[in-house]
């Protein structure tokens, strides 16, 4: 059996003239959790819909577990778990109706049944709320609920597109080690983000951008390879340091954290941080300069900026 | 075999869940006993095409005793009620007008004549023409024997017998009730049952749950048995509440078989919802389920022979009625209920009704994809 969980090769989807995916190539792992890193409509979820088999690629396919996408994927259902974007079960059924549904609906019944949906509501905590509708959960309660029904007939692939943008903090931490605890019990998981702090924790990741991959790989590995040298100022009147730093042509970019600033600056220059602190001084701004280690912002701001015309 | 088993314990599931739903939705569980209730109550009650009691005014400008008889006959039919006296023609005519008599009596000054002479009409009738049924009704009172009750010392045994006598079968006493009842509970089940399903998947796709139920194992055919199925069990109780309420309240004989009239109901029902499915696969969003199931009534109630007789409506129209489930049912429905007909009087009809579910259900399956593209 192959290592791979997913291969894609070229992958398009055109909607009349907008391309939402452009040849898109990927080879996820399997056993791992792999991101999409990407803002709103940069493909993420129309590339998960191609790779579950719910929309028909325009070019290019793609082979999941095996099985050629669209043409098996109804073989591939019972093997993939998917939680869309909008919470997608029924909101005016209870928890437990909601998992008993998907329980009947994926062909696993009476004690079997019964068994399985009792571990879901320990693992997720949703005993306490098993007799609520589903339409009075909060956003964390919903989420688990739909974690729970994806992974009901224990699937061997994991698509989840957005699942933590309706949920606070600690939700998510939660949600993440449930993940985690997934991954070792075999499953892949593929999920799409738009934060930087979930993309990395995962194992591998794709940068998107309108509806191109332009940077993948470890979360690490992407850090420590940034094209372009990642240089911190803090300064007291962060805004007039910012339109000094522009005007400068070696200053791919500039972003701002609170009170600090990350440029990314051209790595042919020699002395990056000297660079600018003279060019500050010369616009007359005051300024604490110094080279910094590259986050994920940093080389997800580079990925995108390089490809823009 | 294990094929079999799990297809049918997902069709269960989501019989299952749609009767969920319904319990839950106060507004369409309403809709299954509240509407059949209210509209047999209503209808069986308001819709009388037996016309009575129509306000009538007087212009009596003989002022004869005779012409006195002749009122008194009208009202004695209880066709009219004579609620008004004017003194000139033009007066009665403004009252037609405005709306405050329906029918007008004129009796001209030489009725008295005229009566004894018997080449003309003795008086005239007034009638708003635009409602058929009202003028069908005051038709009946020209017919009415003038000449016996004063005339015999002077014009013995003038009128001839009629050449016809009427005798009205399986209604004898001729009430709407009895016509009524039976076609009103097709009419009730077109309603509700295209709306169930109309909504069916379209509110999954406006809902988002679609989007997961198409990931799952779930075969077409299997998701549009399972969503008929619990409504074909409603579309029974409606069925058994409007001829229950028919029989009790209304005296609606029942002729025929029980037996066969739930067998022909049943294949009436799924085409009714059959075509509300077919609709849900057309339409993008419940507001354009609606539009669509309400285009489709009018049709139906129009045609179908509820409204009009068959009979008189013009070819084409007729053709028309034919693929319509509501036509065939109403002749299944007046046959079994009123006079008493067989399975087998009426097996083309059901037939019919088999072929409209066959291609709306193959037609629903064609347009539903399990994809978003």
């Amino acid at each position: 059996m192959s290592e791979l969980a997913i291969q894609a090769r070229g992958l398009t989807r055109r909607f009349g003239k907008s391309v939402a995916v452009d040849h898109v190539d990927l080879e996820i792992p399997r056993r791992a959790i792999y991101g999409f890193l990407g803002p709103n409509g940069s493909g993420k979820s129309t590339t998960i819909r191609m790779l579950c088999g719910l929309l028909t690629p325009s070019e290019g396919g793609a082979t999941v577990l095996g099985l050629s996408v669209p043409r098996d994927a109804e073989k591939l259902r019972r093997k993939i778990g998917y939680m869309t974007q909008r919470f997608s079960l029924y909101e005016d059924l209870t928890v437990a109706e909601n998992l008993e549904f998907l329980a009947e609906i994926y062909s696993v019944r009476g004690a079997a049944a019964r068994a399985r949906i009792d571990e879901l509501c320990g693992e997720f905590h949703l005993r306490e709320i098993a007799r609520q509708r589903a339409g009075t959960l909060s956003g964390g309660q919903r989420q688990r609920l739909a974690l729970a029904g994806a992974t009901l007939h224990q699937p061997e692939l994991l698509f989840l597109d957005e699942p933590t943008s309706a949920v606070d903090p600690q939700s998510r931490r939660d949600f993440w080690e449930t993940l985690y605890a997934l991954v070792e019990r075999g499953t892949t998981i593929l999920v799409s983000t738009h934060f930087m702090d979930e993309a990395e924790r995962c194992h591998e990741l794709a940068i998107l951008d309108r509806g191109r991959v332009v940077a993948s790989g470890a979360p690490e590995k992407l850090m420590r390879e940034i094209d372009a040298a990642v240089v911190e100022i803090e300064a007291p009147e962060p805004h007039a340091a910012r339109v000094a730093l522009e005007q400068n042509r070696a200053v791919h970019s500039v972003a701002q954290l609170g009170t600090r600033l990350h440029a990314l600056v051209d790595r042919a220059l020699p002395d990056p941080a000297r660079a600018l602190s003279e060019a500050l001084r010369n616009a007359h701004v005051e300024a604490r300069v110094g080279l910094a280690r590259a986050s994920l912002e940093d080389v997800f701001v580079a990925a995108t900026q390089s490809h823009r015309p | 075999m294990i094929g079999w088993r799990s297809s049918l314990g997902r069709i269960a599931a989501i019989a299952r869940k749609e009767l969920r739903h319904l319990r839950r939705d106060p507004l369409t569980g309403g809709m299954v006993l509240g509407v059949p209730l209210m509209m047999t109550l209503l209808f069986g009650y308001a819709i009388n095409q037996d016309v009575r009691h129509l306000r009538a005014g007087v212009a009596d400008l003989s002022g004869s005793q005779s012409a006195r008889f002749l009122v008194a006959d009208a009202q004695a039919s209880q066709v009219i009620d004579v609620v008004r006296v004017a003194h000139s023609v033009r007066e009665l005519e403004k009252w037609l007008v405005a709306g405050d008599v329906s029918v007008g009596i004129v009796i001209p000054e030489d009725y008295e004549r005229r009566r004894l002479g018997g080449e003309r009409a003795s008086a005239q009738l007034l009638v708003d023409g635009g409602d058929p049924v009202v003028l069908a009704a005051v038709r009946g009172l020209t017919g009415l024997p003038v000449e016996r009750r004063l005339a015999p010392p002077l014009r013995p045994m003038v009128s001839p017998p009629p050449a016809f006598e009427l005798r009205a079968y399986y209604n004898p006493e001729r009430r709407s009730a009895v016509h009524i009842v039976p076609a009103l509970c097709g009419v009730i089940l077109t309603l509700t049952l295209v709306l169930f399903t109309a909504v069916a998947i379209v509110r999954e796709r406006e809902r988002g749950n679609l989007e997961l139920l198409i990931t799952t194992p779930v075969q077409t055919p299997e998701l549009m048995i399972g969503k008929i199925l619990p409504y074909v069990a409603i579309g029974y109780g409606q069925m058994t509440l409007i001829l229950s309420l028919g029989h009790f309240l209304f005296d609606v004989p029942i002729a025929g078989h029980l037996g066969a009239l739930y067998l022909g109901a049943g294949a009436f029902v799924a085409a009714a919802l059959t075509l509300g499915l077919l609709i849900s696969t057309l339409a993008q969003t419940q507001f354009q389920a609606f539009q669509m199931a309400f285009v489709s009534f009018l049709p139906q109630i129009l045609l179908s022979g509820f409204m009009f007789p068959f009979d008189g409506m013009p070819r084409p129209a007729q053709l028309l009625a034919q693929l319509l489930p509501l036509t065939h049912f109403l002749r299944i429905v007046r046959g079994i209920v009123l006079r008493g007909a067989t399975l087998v009087d009426v097996s083309s009809e059901i037939k019919a009704l088999l072929i409209f579910f066959s291609i709306a259900f193959a037609l629903s399956l064609l347009r539903f994809r399990k994809r978003l593209d």
